[in-house]
């Protein structure tokens, strides 16, 4: 399928992964780069068909090693650029990423994750949230993540992931699972409202002006801990200035859910099931997952009498939620590790925390 | 109102296809609709599957566990998918690969169309069969319209098969005429 015209009203049924490919050239990516691995192949194979014609290029590397490191290089002439891959090569990618944000290079990092450790499987998991929103390889380092739960946002969000990159000077990731990323849905292509940045830090040949320099190793007498404090003061306005959450039914809830994903898509379907058997819950889905929703998951928390925690892994964003609220006697987790849970699962928790029979 | 269907069969048979067309012809009504293909470790002359949920509301899940409707064109998904029915549910099956007898279920709205041999004998293609049971599909739930659908078969049928849209469309037809709707 093509992207849509720029301005096109009409919706547009396309995969998660495609939206992605929509999203990010309508945003002004005209550079890709990536190697294959399932569960986000419609990817390169979108925008290996598709770049040239918008007067990009697409570029198949010989390892995840190798694109993370020709990402850094185009992001360093300002040009926006993307990769996506799934675990185990977003593993690979991991040093390239921390020298992408040491020297503060913008790029979207797309990870439609499946299961692990290792080379696990391609069920669509969330156990990849740890290492999405707690690192950025090694050092100091973290990644603005994004957590898109319908086709929608894979297009939207990605547009998003771009400006945010642009505007901190680091890489955003779009975190996805297979599910999200192999469903169709219809989309509505929002065109793309510009919000590029002047670039006065680019590598765009130095005649006529000061050489510049991008570079993350700080050698001098107490240098690299000023970067690290500089590194710090930015973490924190984004954590001050880019929480984005969903929340879902909320209003006069006793119970409230904290998902995010395909795990929320489900939760809204178990939701709507106990709202009909007058269990009254409601969800906070976190949209961003690195700014984490800090104080709204603490003022939900406090609201209700039980907060359950779903996720396709066996307990990590829980941790976020623990340290965000002091109520952890009211905290419960559901975990399906690999697996999408069934919004009759999801039901089962919800009746047994409600004091109801299933 | 919500429809959830899932679709079964042989890969190749044309299951994503008649998936996306029905996705495709829901969007084109303006209702909400996701679409899900089988997913997993999967290869040629297996089984290809795929779910369609078509709702007026915001859709949640698009994984289905117990689906409304089935249908289902050969015989091994009929053992997979049925047993999860729902009661009441309808259940379109290809007749000329799967043997009714192995329906042992008498809550559920069977529909039979020997599928493969009208494709073969009415249709003059055996690659019609999916088309005609989506024809019967659509016209025993309602869930489309016939005339959008047809409309939105050269939005699936690539440029280099558009020659096949006529028969798609006698297929589409022959299906809903033996379900009751004749257009």
């Amino acid at each position: 399928m093509s992207a849509p015209a720029a301005g096109a009203a009409k919706r547009v049924l396309a995969k998660g992964n495609e939206a992605i490919c929509h999203g990010a050239i309508a945003a002004g990516c005209r550079f890709y780069y990536g190697y294959p691995i399932t569960p986000q192949n419609d990817i390169p194979e979108y925008m290996a068909a598709h770049m040239a014609e918008h007067g990009g290029a697409f570029l198949q590397a010989e390892s995840e090693v190798a694109t993370i490191n020709m990402i850094l290089g185009t992001s360093s002439t300002g040009n926006r650029v993307m990769t996506s891959s799934s675990g185990p090569g977003i593993s690979l990618m991991q040093e390239g990423l921390s020298f992408m944000v040491g020297s503060q290079l913008p790029a979207v990092i797309v990870n439609i994750s499946r299961s692990g450790p290792g080379l696990g499987g391609i069920a669509p998991s969330q156990g990849d949230y740890f290492q999405a929103t707690k690192v950025a390889g090694h050092g100091d380092a973290h990644l603005i993540c994004l957590a898109p739960h319908s086709v929608q946002e894979m297009y939207s969000l990605t547009m998003l992931a771009f400006d945010l990159a642009d505007k901190y000077r680091n890489p955003a990731m779009i975190l996805g699972d297979a599910i999200i990323g192999q469903m169709k849905e219809p989309y509505d292509p929002v065109p793309y409202v510009p919000a590029v940045p002047d670039k006065p830090w680019a590598l765009t040949g130095a005649r006529g002006r000061a050489a510049r320099h991008i570079k993350s190793m700080f050698l001098k007498d107490g240098e690299i801990e000023v970067h690290n404090w500089k590194l710090r003061d930015k973490f924190r306005k984004i954590r001050e200035e880019e929480v984005r959450f969903e929340p879902y039914m909320l209003d006069g809830a006793k119970i409230g859910i904290v998902a995010f994903g395909t795990a929320a898509r489900v939760a809204k379907t178990s939701i709507q099931s106990a709202r009909k058997e007058g269990i009254e819950v409601g969800m906070l889905r976190p949209i961003t997952l690195f700014p984490f929703p800090e104080e709204q998951v603490r003022d939900m928390a406090s609201g209700v009498q039980k907060v359950l925690v779903v996720e396709m892994n066996t307990g990590q964003m829980v941790e976020d939620v623990r340290r965000s609220t002091p109520h952890h006697e009211r905290i419960h987790f559901f975990g399906k590790p690999c697996a999408v849970p069934t919004p009759d699962e999801i039901l089962e928790q919800i009746r047994l925390l409600a004091g109801r029979k299933g | 109102m919500t429809k959830d269907i899932i679709m079964a069969g042989f890969g190749g048979q044309g299951i994503l296809m008649i998936g996306n067309l029905l996705a495709l012809t829901a969007m084109e009504e303006g209702k909400n609709v996701t679409y899900l293909p089988s997913y997993g470790v999967e290869m040629r002359g297996g089984t290809a599957n795929c779910t369609v949920i078509i709702s007026d509301e915001e859709i949640g899940s698009p994984v289905v566990w117990r689906p409304g409707s089935l249908v289902i064109m050969n015989g091994p998904s009929l053992e997979r998918f049925l047993p999860n029915l729902q009661p009441g549910g309808e259940l379109v099956i290809n007749s000329s690969l799967v043997d009714a007898r192995k329906v042992d279920r008498t809550d559920v709205r069977l529909f039979q169309v020997a599928a493969d041999e009208i494709a073969r004998n009415k249709i003059g293609s055996r690659q019609m069969a999916s088309m005609i049971a989506l024809g019967a599909y659509v016209a025993l739930s309602g869930v489309v319209g016939l005339e959008t659908l047809i409309g939105c078969l050269p939005k699936v049928i690539s440029k280099k098969y558009e020659r096949f849209i006529p028969l798609n469309v006698n297929a589409l037809k022959e299906g809903a005429a033996l379900a009751g709707i004749h257009a």
